[in-house]
């Protein structure tokens, strides 16, 4: 039904044409959905931009055909192209905060639209609107129909988004990373509407994601792409369970199962034509002083922010960010930390680090009770014991410093390294450490890859000789081939120096990959705290189970 | 090659913009010109002994009965127009500079404390500047003008006019700083680089300056040369409505005020001429901030 072949968008710039995407073959017919899986620069966007017509200018599609049942979409008139989409083409964007007007309700939204593509009263269309918001689950609908977006949850909000896509009978919807902004067990109540549109309506979905689980649940065919190519293409449960192409065997290697843990990712080693391999860095750190094994322990702590003042003369009640918890984490172990958005995974870590001032509770580095966030000094010694590694290694490097600055600050500052030429020298070494090339050290942090820059910041943070160490999603912004090696890095490191690490996610399965021990946070609480494998084997609490079942897996049976 | 046109982003967008050119040229000539006013100009408007009388009131080489040797002109005091149009912007350009250098350090740095300490400080620090923006500039002038003739002896008044005036301009233009040093900061203060310097300990002046100060000068820079126009304006203001320099040191805004008096007397030249100069000089300021602030801000292109 939609036909793509031969398909080549260029992006003309200063320096001649790039070429997005080329030679891409696709097909996708009624009532099926169709995976496009891809990393970051793949072009998986733009083949759907290219399908709707809303390529981004100056962008233009160069060659092959794109036919949706009879029409060619590439020879249409602007105001042909206009009717086709909404009409027979409808698109869902990924964050449903942003692709709904704040300031209209979602009734006039709803109406507006369809009044757009049919000629049909006002009443009726509302009519219309209030059995479609039925149909995607929204209960109470003929109230809730006169409800802003804001007054919707991030899921209801993604549920009203859909209805406006079908809210014309398309025959085909593109829905671009639909669930990437969504918790997990929304995620999956979405992924079902999906799911069910597409059996009920037959419409045709063309879902472009990077989440390999997501495809594996809901998708009949896939189509791999990488560097503006089509890798594969096929069944689902072929492609992913017995991947022919090489790029597909590797990007599997690197996704992490939910199911058990697997020692390394099987992924190509990081240059090993580094001329040295960081021996320097690895001494200096093993003859550090503090030998020890420095474990972390947490009792009845409290997190409490000022709430929202709703009036003049009353104190606002608190928000409890942490609500009373402990949590032990051994010397020399990993303590995953897993909790949907808003959980108080990242208050909990500054809290640790002093960022955030607990209101009561104990927490104890190795033997020495942490003072509280601004009542700890600037010379406590855990500031240099606790170090962190921060989720968005855009901005955890400062731009407008050289790596080789970033990197020699903690030994200038810990006063570990007086002379200035041996600092630079132990930084290389340590670039050369964590897998990257030691002439790294002149370049500035823009220069480099959200990997590469991820190993900088785990360089950093390993050049303050800690004994502790926070990864806050340190993978969530990384494409899941690069997760890998940041994976594997960061458990080789721990294993050679004894580190213990507090390691924050969402992601169920990468924390199945790194922790030892496992805590699950829910609004502030511990709901449960356990040995990783027994955690995941046998959850006690109900919502690790439902967090477990809810996480879209690749079923057993399609493994290699 | 993506970081090739990065890098180089700033310069293509200069060479494919004509106006930026046009007024670059404009601005560096006028500069230049400033610069070296001692060496090229051809009396000099303070030495009295320089000019004469009797070239008094001479126009421009083009018009009728004009001495080629004075190519603008002269005033009713025999002074070269094209002279005392070089020294008097080398004097606005000399108090704008300063003025506005007076203005970036105390604005930024309140603006920088403000964002990074917030609470308490940054509404103190907000208000004042709220207070300041109330308040013109014309009367910031003349209240400290007027403070210092009460608390300064009459002797040293004359010499310390240059500094009254710079004080008062700086005074009316460090809001502008602060607000923005202050809005940029809090951006910064979320980014996780700013979150590990505080983590580590480092000291809260080390953070600001070494840390966010580099990281905000996009903007502050853009500020800085649009300031630099309103600098030069408001000296010529003040010193056209008379508050500003006494007639024997002449900035623009002087050459202007004494030019009224020619105004419907047919040497219209003595008017025209500095004001023409100081429009193409502020114009061309304005553009080259346009530009800039197109280059620090990609989204409005």
């Amino acid at each position: 039904m939609l036909t793509i072949k031969d398909l080549s968008v260029k992006f003309p710039t200063r320096f001649g044409d790039f070429t997005a995407i080329e030679d891409v073959d696709m097909t996708i017919k009624p009532g099926e959905i169709h995976g496009l899986v891809g990393e970051s620069g793949a072009g998986k966007s733009t083949v759907g931009a290219a399908v709707i017509g809303l390529l981004q200018s100056p962008g233009y599609v160069a060659n092959g055909t794109l036919t949706l049942g009879d029409t060619d979409l590439r020879n249409l008139s602007p105001a042909e192209a206009h009717k086709v989409r909404g009409d027979r083409i409808s698109m869902i964007f990924q964050d449903p905060q942003t692709s709904l007007n704040p300031l209209m309700t979602i009734e006039r939204q709803l109406i507006e639209t369809i009044q757009t593509h049919s000629t049909v009263s006002e009443s009726e269309a509302r009519n219309r609107a209030v059995d479609l918001l039925e149909e995607i689950g929204i209960k109470n609908a003929t109230e809730r129909i006169k409800a802003y977006p804001h007054q919707f949850s991030g899921g209801m909000r993604q549920r009203v988004v859909i209805a406006l896509a079908i809210s014309t009978d398309p025959e085909l919807v593109i829905a671009d990373e639909p669930t990437t902004a969504l918790d997990v067990a929304v995620q999956s109540q979405v992924l079902d509407l999906i799911q069910r549109l597409a059996k009920e309506r037959q419409i045709a979905f063309m879902l472009i994601t990077h989440d390999i689980g997501v495809i594996a649940q809901v998708a009949d065919r896939v189509t791999i792409m990488r560097k503006g190519r089509v890798m594969e293409t096929g069944v689902t449960a072929q492609v992913l369970g017995k991947p022919q192409h090489h790029y597909t065997q590797q990007l599997m290697d690197s996704v992490p199962p939910l199911d058990r843990k697997i020692d390394r990712f099987r992924v190509p080693e990081a240059d090993n034509t580094i001329a040295s391999n960081g021996a320097m860095a690895e001494n200096w750190l093993l003859e550090g002083s503090q030998h020890a094994r420095t474990g972390l322990s947490l009792t009845g702590l409290s997190v409490k922010f000022a709430g929202p003042r709703t009036s003049i003369f009353r104190k606002p009640p608190p928000y409890v960010a942490l609500d009373d918890v402990t949590l032990n984490i051994k010397p020399g172990s990993i303590m995953g930390l897993v909790g949907e958005s808003g959980s108080g995974k990242s208050t909990l870590a500054k809290a640790i680090t002093g960022l955030v001032t607990p209101s009561s509770g104990t927490m104890e580095l190795g033997d020495d009770v942490l003072p509280y966030g601004k009542s700890r000094s600037r010379q406590h010694p855990s500031r240099q014991l606790t170090q962190m590694v921060f989720q968005d290694p855009y901005s955890s490097l400062n731009s407008r410093h050289r790596i080789g600055d970033i990197l020699t600050e903690p030994l200038w500052f810990y006063g570990f390294v007086k002379d200035e030429q041996e600092r630079e020298k132990l930084a290389a070494s340590m670039l050369s450490l964590v897998g990257m090339q030691p002439d790294a050290i002149s370049k500035y942090p823009h220069q480099f890859s959200g990997g590469q820059r991820q190993r900088i910041a785990v360089a950093r943070a390993l050049l303050a000789r800690p004994r502790f160490l926070i990864c806050d999603e340190p993978t969530s912004a990384l494409d899941v081939s690069i997760q890998a090696e940041i994976l594997n890095l960061l458990k080789d490191l721990q294993a050679k120096f004894g580190l213990t690490i507090l390691f924050i996610s969402h992601n169920l399965a990468v924390v199945r990959q790194m922790a030892d021990d496992t805590a699950v946070l829910r609004s502030g609480k511990i709901e449960e705290v356990g040995e990783t494998n027994a955690l995941y084997t046998a959850p006690q609490a109900d919502y690790t189970k439902s967090l477990l079942d809810l996480t879209p897996v690749m079923p057993t049976t399609w493994q290699t | 090659m993506i970081a090739f046109v990065k890098k180089y982003e700033g310069l293509w967008l200069f060479v494919h913009s004509p106006a930026a050119i046009i007024a670059a040229i404009v601005a560096a000539l006028i500069f230049v010109g400033a610069v070296f006013a001692p060496w090229i100009a051809l009396v000099n408007p303070y030495d009295l002994a320089s000019f004469s009388l009797f070239d008094g009131l001479l126009p421009p080489a083009w018009e009728d009965g004009a001495n080629p040797k004075f190519i603008l002109g002269t005033d009713d005091q025999g002074r070269d127009m094209i002279s005392s149009i070089l020294y008097g912007a080398r004097l606005s350009l000399v108090i704008g500079l300063s003025a506005l250098s007076i203005a970036a350090v105390l604005g930024v740095g309140l603006g920088l404390a403000a964002g990074y300490y917030g609470g308490r400080f940054d509404a103190i620090v907000m208000r004042i500047a709220d207070v300041q923006l109330a308040l013109p500039a014309i009367l910031t002038a003349l209240l400290i003008d007027g403070i210092a003739r009460g608390i300064l002896p009459a002797s040293i008044q004359q010499d310390l006019r240059v500094a009254v005036l710079t004080l008062a301009i700086a005074l009316s233009l460090w809001v502008n700083f602060a607000r923005t040093a202050r809005a940029s900061t809090f951006l910064q203060m979320n980014k996780e680089y700013v979150q590990a310097a505080i983590m580590m300990g480092q000291r809260p002046t080390r953070v600001m300056f070494v840390h966010i100060l580099p990281n905000i000068l996009g903007p502050l820079l853009v500020i800085m040369t649009v300031d630099l126009a309103s600098a030069i304006l408001l000296e010529a203001t003040l010193s056209f409505l008379g508050i500003g320099l006494p007639a024997d040191s002449p900035s623009l805004g002087t050459l202007i005020r004494i030019g009224m008096q020619f105004l419907l007397s047919g040497e219209w030249w003595i008017l025209w001429i500095p004001t023409l100069f100081l429009v193409a000089l502020v114009v061309s300021i304005n553009i080259l901030g346009d530009f800039l602030r197109d280059v620090f801000n990609p989204r409005l292109r």
